[in-house]
């Protein structure tokens, strides 16, 4: 069938790429402390690219019955499309990365359910008032690329993701605790989680005083997702920088941040939802340093956005979904760990707050690296000790300013959404302030 | 289409079975600065099967139309699987209906060529500011058309248009860059997109203005909220708190909201509806074939409703109020808002900044979130207000407030409602929903802002 469209294709186009995509997800949903919905989301679609008199055209369909529908859908478009600055890659020799685990094929409902129920029985037995939601699931996903270049590329992907949220209500007080896990290979034991999701309870159930002001804060890795995830990613995206959108744009080589901080993007990490051997258009993936000891080291390209800049693909082209075209984006970035241990940071730590989960980063200034955020779940420090869990507290910052003043790296990383791997930040002075009491 | 659904329904064993059939098609257009980024026609075919047995449901999501029998037959055997304690949906008469799309101006007879050829005068009008580095756009426009089906014998075909656009002008000084946004939609009417060429040209200078604001320095503020963020504010502070499925489970949530609890003063009335018509959130039944209604949330301060579907209405032993919405066939429907808006009061917007000292006046949205009881809400563009009149341009600010204080420190409504369509709403990773949301101008006291 994709060699059927790719040949319609051609018939109308002089160049052309089908993506074929195939999923299976199964998730178990836990609401109110048990099990209350099961799920098979069965997916499939094409999405069709090519190449017509020197321009783009794209269209995507999940009606397989349609495919001459989707050629001249994507054929009317190309009259109107960007000018084609790339040519689809051919053949390569890709890096084995594994991101196939077979076992998941033998993960019943019932070990889903199994495993939600007893990350739920795990943190009620100690924490009887919490009311829980989970969610335990499993994805596998089948694509191929095909394109007129002679790639013809099929790989298998499975995830495997439990969450855990706990809510506590204490007159007008909600306190939300949160965490997830995600892996390629099968979860067969979710308890960690009730003890992260524990630890936040026994360090937030007590509210402290407000406290306002420049001050010390330690960004656990949660918080650095949320605070700087996607002001550094979008940074450091080559479509960004070459509309002028990025305020790294022509710093290549510069230093930008502290000496100690070094961001990877590394698609070849085995068994993490961002990995592959190849990006969404057939490029074979490989480690990138984006930021090397503070440097700027490297932007994102796919092939379009390369040509346009005049440089090569760095095999960084995502398809966000079946109706988007690829786009340059980090797959799985990592922050080097440091040598600082979380507990001697907080001992270190004279009158500071520790951020934990925030709420509406991201919603700022991301170009110029701004953030500005109420802080979901934080705790204050007092005398190198946790005095309890701030309220009504924003904290406001610029990523570049942060990273350029570290009081230290964490050694303990951690995974986030199987797309980011980071130790907590220790940041000498960033804005906070709390509504008084 | 109707044989095929209602034949599949039969002899299954289930306390409850839903068939929902969805074809839509959608258009696409970005541009990034003078260059047209992507252009892409996506169609889509797909359904899904929601069963009910005891207290659980099960849920089959697909493609591939040709086995509906054994798709309805997962489900079943799924919500089974999850069992417990009997539940009831509330009633619902059977409704049989044909809808078809709104759309005043439908954007699918408009031909790709001349949605360009708007398009191309806004990314001009913006690039030809000077000291605008660059812009972006972009527009969707999708139809869908659902076949929904249920085995207490509702049969309903509906259709519906909906426009989205963005626009985004960039101006940048060395490391500093700063962007204006605009965020619009409307339900079929691709009218409202021809007539934003003052729109673009204002982004364009607010961009470059931006460069030499100052970023306000933190702290408690009396704010004045614009209609657009206003309605903004109204969605994320107290909107999502009234969806049911955030309260029925936990009898602390009950009994924080329960109905008549005071939120606000006399003069505070909040609504939502599908029922009103001709906005990004209406229809005439929502996705569990439950007629749509106008629901009164807030009364005078008072809490006097809240927004359901069929299963928290008949947990909660109110009235359904046809808010179960699914974002596509891949999702099951869950209670969400539809247009919200707090009613017009008596305030002009000089009344409220009159005795204000200092404070800030923000206007247009930029993006809100919610925990429930904390929130946060942020200004397209902001202005301090000193000594009651608007003085400086500030960089955006972001607000930040509590669902048990804000509301209570909102001390004046004005009188100029407004609606705001464009965005959309993200909820259980269900988003970007069609709503709208709206407000005359508010007041809110000793708010707390974030600085940048």
């Amino acid at each position: 069938m994709l060699h059927d469209v790719l040949e319609r294709a051609l018939k109308v186009a002089q160049q052309a790429e089908v993506y074929f995509v195939s999923s299976e997800e199964t998730p178990a949903h836990f609401e109110a402390n048990r099990l209350k919905r099961l799920e098979t989301i069965e997916s499939q679609g094409i999405a069709l690219r090519i190449v017509k008199d020197g321009r783009l055209g794209f269209a995507s369909t999940t009606n397989l019955n349609d495919i001459q529908g989707l050629v001249n859908k994507a054929a009317e478009v190309a009259a109107f499309g960007a000018q084609a600055r790339m040519e689809f890659p051919g053949k390569s020799d890709y890096p084995e990365v594994p991101v196939y685990d077979p076992a998941e094929e033998g993960i019943t409902t019932d070990h889903l359910v199994q495993v939600g129920q007893n990350l739920i029985d795990a943190l009620r037995a100690q924490n009887s008032d919490v009311l829980c939601e989970a969610t335990a699931s499993k994805t596998i996903t089948s694509t191929t690329i095909l394109n007129s270049k002679g790639c013809n590329l099929s790989f298998m992907q499975s995830n495997f993701e439990v969450s855990l949220e706990g809510t506590v209500i204490q007159g007008t007080d909600m306190l939300f605790v949160y965490d997830a896990l995600h892996s390629g290979n099968p979860i067969m034991d979710a308890r960690q989680l009730a003890q992260s999701l524990a630890q936040q309870l026994e360090l937030g159930r007590r509210v402290a005083p407000p406290i306002s002001g420049a001050m010390p804060v330690i960004f656990t890795p949660r918080a650095v997702s949320g605070a700087m995830l996607w002001p550094l990613s979008s940074a450091l995206n080559g479509r960004s920088v070459l509309q002028g959108a990025s305020p790294l744009t022509g710093r290549l080589g510069e230093r930008i941040a502290d000496e100690g901080f070094t961001l990877w993007d590394d698609p070849t990490t085995p068994f993490m939802q961002g990995s592959g051997m190849a990006d969404d258009e057939g490029v074979p993936s490989r480690r990138l340093p984006l930021i090397h000891r503070g440097v700027a080291a490297n932007f994102l390209y796919d092939l379009q956005t390369a040509g346009q800049a005049g440089r090569a693909t760095t095999g960084s082209a995502i398809r966000w979904s079946l109706g988007m075209t690829p786009m340059p984006s980090a797959s799985v970035m990592i922050i080097e760990p440091g040598k600082a241990s979380f507990e001697d940071m907080v001992k270190d730590m004279k009158r500071g707050i520790i951020v934990e989960a925030m709420l509406g980063a991201g919603q700022s200034n991301i170009l110029a690296g701004d953030f500005s955020a109420n802080v979901l779940l934080g705790y204050r420090v007092e005398e190198g000790k946790v005095l309890g869990r701030v309220k009504d507290t924003v904290v406001s910052g610029n990523v570049y300013e942060v990273l350029n003043s570290l009081a230290g790296i964490g050694k303990e990383s951690r995974w986030i959404w199987g797309r980011l791997s980071a130790p907590p930040l220790y940041c000498k002075s960033v804005s906070v302030s709390a509504k008084e009491a | 289409m109707r044989d095929q659904i209602t034949e599949a329904l039969k002899g299954q064993e289930a306390q409850y079975i839903e068939i929902r059939i969805e074809e839509s098609e959608a258009t696409n257009l970005r541009y990034r600065g003078r260059e047209m980024e992507e252009v892409g026609r996506t169609s889509s075919l797909g359904g899904n099967v929601r069963a009910l047995s005891g207290g659980g449901w099960g849920f089959a999501s697909f493609n591939n139309l040709s086995r509906l029998k054994e798709r309805v037959a997962a489900a079943v055997s799924h919500a089974h699987r999850v069992g417990g304690e009997p539940m009831a949906l509330a009633k619902v008469e059977p409704h049989i209906d044909i809808v078809p799309a709104v759309a005043p101006k439908d954007p699918r007879l408009v031909p790709l060529a001349e949605k360009k050829r708007v398009l191309d005068q806004y990314v001009e009008l913006m690039m030809g500011v000077e000291g605008v580095s660059s812009c972006w756009i972009s527009y969707g426009d999708a139809s869908r058309k659902v076949y929904y089906a249920n085995s207490q014998g509702t049969y309903l075909e509906q259709e519906r248009v909906d426009i989205n656009l963005g626009l985004s002008a960039m101006a940048r000084d060395g490391g500093e860059v700063q962007q204006s946004n605009e965020s619009l939609g409307s339900l079929g009417d691709f009218t409202f997109v021809e007539h934003l060429h003052q729109v673009a040209e204002d982004l364009g200078r607010k961009a470059v203005a931006l460069l030499r604001a100052p970023k306000v320095t933190g702290g408690e503020f009396t704010v004045v909220l614009d209609p657009v963020l206003a309605g903004v504010f109204i969605h994320e502070a107290f909107g999502h708190l009234s969806e049911a499925d955030h309260v029925y489970a936990d009898a602390r949530m009950r009994d924080l909201m329960h109905l008549g609890r005071r939120f606000g003063g006399p003069h505070l009335n909040v609504v939502d509806g599908a029922a009103i018509p001709g906005l990004r959130g209406s229809y005439k039944y929502d996705d569990e074939g439950t007629p749509a209604t106008r629901t009164n949330l807030i009364r005078e301060g008072i809490l006097v409703g809240r927004l359901h579907s069929r299963e928290t209405a008949a947990k909660m032993g109110e009235a359904p109020s046809g808010n179960a919405r699914a974002m596509s066939h891949t999702f099951p429907p869950i209670v969400r808002m539809t247009n919200t808006l707090i009613e017009p009061g008596n305030a002009t917007f000089q009344d409220m900044i009159a005795d204000v000292r200092e404070g800030i006046y923000a206007r247009n949205w930029y993006g809100g979130m919610t925990s429930m009881e904390m929130f946060t809400f942020t200004a397209g563009e902001a202005f301090m207000i000193r000594n009651g009149q608007v003085a400086e341009l500030l960089r955006p600010v972001m607000l930040s407030g509590n669902l048990f204080t804000t509301l209570a420190n909102l001390d004046m409504v004005g009188n100029d409602l407004d609606m705001n369509q464009g965005g959309g709403c993200g909820k259980d990773g269900q988003g970007p929903l069609p709503v709208s949301n709206g407000s005359p101008h508010l007041r809110i006291q000793k708010c707390l802002v974030g600085g940048a």
